[in-house]
């Protein structure tokens, strides 16, 4: 009876958010990393998960283009929409959704190829074959990440011997290349020294009119500077969820205060 | 004071012995090798390459059990490779943790264990009898196909885990399927150790003699074989049955045809080791 | 489309890694299969009690001790020498040596485990034998004596590498308390790190003696063709390997009682190189569980 009821909702739906995550529970096996989450995320916006470490901030991130998938044991209970459709239904091809939601990582991770390579790879393994198509967006995803003036002369060169920084706008070119609505970090730029930082955080600030992003991160100034929303996490629990300005000057909640006060002081 | 003098001396001694220790079976080796240089180096000549086994020692060669051997080695390649990897591949990237990869698990530890000469009792009925393949070199092949299947295996799935988690990350992420990311990063990635794992598998399966032996290879082959059906030696039963014969002029043959099969088993594994300690290298 | 293909090939995988366990099954209903034959003919009483083994005789006796007990003592010589040697190694290379030294001697010792084993039969027979007749008087030209040493040098490497993860294994801390209290390499070496890494080296032990219950060629080669239940290692004996190429090489009619023999031999040396590989995998991963 309510199964289908649920599943009447699903098609009913009509969301305007980019994800919208609803009674979300997951479980590595017996242990539940995350309970009963609700959050939405609106289109063309940053939002920030912060939280301690084992929070469920990183597990929430790759729930939202399915990287659990292939953890043995790991379970999702509750519903999580993307684009208005529900990614963890039957029918829902997950490389598909892995395009349109692609994912930086915590530390750069090149494939040991050339430079064009790396950017070429998410289009060569959707079947296009198109030379000229490819080496276009090739040039434009690099050049949106503002690294093609330093990479143009070395495009045949091993990704490894660019500089991390280097590397992981070379991760995000790489993800753009494929045309996502959403790109989800993972702690992007904690490998990095505070330059290369900066240049990310730029580089969010900028591409943000045309991509939603949500990005997992452990540095509070980075939160308050580049996301639109934060939300706090606490051992699987959303504590609190609102606009940065609000949860950074103003928080509702003791908890969030005093995580962020504690991670300044 | 003495007592911490005579402890010292002892630590001293062991270090010693530790050296002698080490050494004392490559020593034996190498003395080894030495005398069968001497005993068999002035036998090898272009002949002793191209000359059908006979009943005269300084007629006798190897060419016939060099060619079955190369049979033997390519056809075990093609047989036992593309299983080997697959098995790997699926034992770690797909099996679920659970009692079957478990079961799984226990059960190529204990192949690896079986000896090899029960490896042809089982070509011997399976494929020589069953199979109506007889004697010849299939049998032969796929009777080592079994044998090596374990060592491919664990060497693949070393190499397999040794790439590192947060490409195949990256692969996904960019909309790869499972298995487009197995080919792509994966086995691209492990292919230095897996090359190394089948180095070592084929080496093994060049100086094998007994499984043959009991699948029925013969010693004395006086054709060259032509096609996988043939009847075959090899040249491990070559050198075996030089051995067993009393006149000293084989004793010479056979100190021959070691050295050439010691040369090739030995470079396959030192091929082996450099690509090794490459990839290992590369890999930290 | 894409997503049956890809199931196609999880299925093709599959099938690979269950190929293994086919394989396993094919040689317990081998050797089973041909076995319940042969003691449909030969009695299980006279096959495990008879003191001889002599089927390819007129008068024909089935008993395995013989074979069972040249086996063993080729064993035993093998094991006698390579594990001392292999141990001392293991600990030198761990304990004492650089690491260096340990880069280029492992992979000099692991030849030791390439060498073919005709090669090693050849070495045993014509250079190790008459080395040790002129030392020990009464040696025959074949023995058990001869073959196990060579068997012994071939199995260094493997008493070695697997005794080293052992004494790897054992957290360095326990060292460091050691050397604390005064405790020379020796010390450390023989009252800590062995001791904790015991079970480690009675695996390797375990397993060493299985890989020379099965070696072949060195005593079809160095030990003789005499199946003769003894404990002396300076007479030829017969293994059940040896026995098993020996009939290969003969002209004994398939289907016959005598064909049959080397399966009901062969099903005695799998069920103890089994016993032992299952019992030193299972106690490897039990230590291994114990640091992780």
């Amino acid at each position: 009876m309510t199964e289908t009821k649920q599943h009447g909702e699903t098609v009913q739906t009509e969301s305007r958010s980019a994800i919208e995550i609803r009674n979300l529970s997951t479980y590595y096996g017996d242990f539940r990393a995350l309970d009963d989450i609700n959050l939405t995320v609106d289109p063309m916006t940053v939002t920030a998960l912060i939280g301690p470490s084992g929070c469920g901030k990183s597990t929430l991130i790759r729930v939202l283009n399915r990287m659990n998938d292939y953890i043995d044991g790991f379970r999702v209970e509750g519903q999580v929409l993307v684009d208005g459709q529900d990614i963890y239904d039957k029918k829902v091809n997950v490389e598909q959704l892995r395009k349109r939601v692609g994912m930086v990582f915590q530390k750069p991770n090149p494939f040991p190829k050339s430079i064009f390579e790396n950017v070429a790879y998410g289009l060569k393994i959707q079947g296009i074959k198109e030379k000229s198509f490819i080496e276009e967006r090739v040039v434009k995803s690099l050049q949106q990440v503002v690294l093609w003036d330093e990479v143009k002369d070395n495009l045949k060169k091993n990704a490894f011997g660019l500089s991390g920084g280097q590397q992981q706008r070379l991760c995000i070119a790489r993800t753009l290349a494929v045309e996502p609505s959403i790109v989800l970090m993972d702690e992007p730029t904690s490998a990095l020294d505070p330059i290369s930082t900066a240049k990310i955080e730029e580089l969010v600030f900028e591409l943000k009119s045309q991509y939603t992003f949500v990005i997992v991160t452990h540095n509070m100034q980075q939160a308050a500077r580049i996301s639109d929303k934060t939300a706090f996490f606490y051992m699987g629990n959303l504590i609190e969820v609102g606009d940065t300005q609000q949860i950074f000057t103003n928080p509702g909640v003791k908890r969030t205060e005093y995580y962020i006060r504690g991670q300044f002081g | 004071m003495t007592n911490s003098g005579r402890n010292r001396l002892i630590d001293r001694a062991f270090s010693v012995w530790g050296v002698v220790s080490t050494f004392i079976g490559i020593a034996l080796l190498l003395m080894f090798i030495g005398i069968i240089l001497y005993d068999g180096l002035g036998r090898i000549n272009w002949a002793f390459f191209t000359s059908l086994p006979s009943r005269f020692p300084e007629k006798a060669g190897i060419y016939t059990s060099m060619v079955g051997t190369l049979w033997i080695v390519v056809l075990t390649l093609i047989l036992s490779l593309p299983l080997g990897i697959s098995a790997a591949i699926y034992l770690e990237e797909y099996a679920k943790k659970g009692r079957f990869s478990n079961i799984l698990e226990i059960n190529i530890s204990n192949l690896a264990g079986v000896p090899s000469i029960i490896y042809g009792l089982l070509g011997l009925q399976i494929f020589s009898r069953t199979m109506g393949l007889g004697g010849n070199l299939l049998a032969g092949a796929f009777t080592l196909a079994l044998l090596v299947l374990p060592i491919i295996i664990v060497a693949t799935r070393e190499a397999i885990r040794a790439v590192p988690g947060s490409i195949k990350d990256a692969s996904y992420a960019l909309g790869a399927t499972k298995w487009q990311t197995i080919w792509l990063q994966v086995l691209p990635g492990a292919s230095g150790g897996i090359m190394t794992g089948v180095i070592l598998a084929l080496s093994r399966a060049v100086g094998e003699a007994a499984p043959l032996i009991v699948v029925g290879a013969l010693a004395y082959v006086p054709f060259v074989p032509a096609s996988p059906m043939d009847q075959y030696s090899v040249l491990p039963i070559q050198i075996f049955n030089w051995i067993s014969r009393p006149q000293a002029g084989f004793s010479t043959n056979a100190a021959a045809g070691i050295l050439i099969l010691l040369a090739i088993t030995l470079a396959m594994n030192l091929v082996a080791v450099y690509y090794r300690s490459r990839y290992q290298r590369k890999s930290n | 489309m894409a997503r049956k293909s890809e199931k196609y090939i999880e299925g093709g995988l599959f099938a690979g890694a269950l190929f293994t366990v086919l394989t396993t099954a094919l040689i317990l209903g081998v050797l089973l299969y041909e076995t319940v034959i042969f003691f449909s003919d030969v009695s299980i009483v006279e096959f495990l009690t008879d003191r001889q083994w002599t089927p390819l005789f007129d008068e024909k006796h089935f008993g395995i001790l013989p074979l069972l007990s040249g086996t063993i003592l080729t064993t035993l010589v093998a094991i006698a020498f390579s594990v001392p040697v292999g141990l001392v190694i293991a600990i030198y290379l761990n304990e004492y040596s650089g690491r260096r030294f340990r880069s280029i001697v492992k992979p000099m010792l692991e030849m030791l485990a390439a060498v073919p084993t005709v090669v090693y039969g050849f070495f045993a027979l014509v250079i190790i034998t008459p080395f040790l007749q002129g030392i020990i008087p009464g040696l025959a030209g074949f023995s058990a004596l001869s073959a196990g040493l060579v068997m012994g040098i071939m199995i260094i490497p493997y008493v070695t590498s697997l005794s080293e993860d052992a004494l790897f294994a054992v957290p360095y801390s326990l060292r460091e308390a050691a050397y604390g209290m005064g405790s020379t390499r020796f010390q450390t070496a023989f009252r800590v790190t062995l001791p904790a890494a015991s079970s480690g080296v009675i695996v390797a032990i375990i397993l060493a003696i299985s890989r020379a219950i099965g070696e072949t060629m060195i005593v079809a080669i160095a030990a003789g063709q005499q199946p003769r239940l003894t404990m002396n290692p300076l007479v030829p004996i017969e293994t059940i390997t040896a026995y098993i190429v020996q009939v290969s090489l003969g002209d004994v009619p398939h289907n016959s009682l005598e064909y049959r023999t080397i399966f009901a031999a062969g099903i005695t040396l799998f069920a103890l190189t089994f016993l032992l590989n299952s019992m030193g995998n299972w106690l490897r991963k039990k230590f291994r569980e114990k640091y992780d």
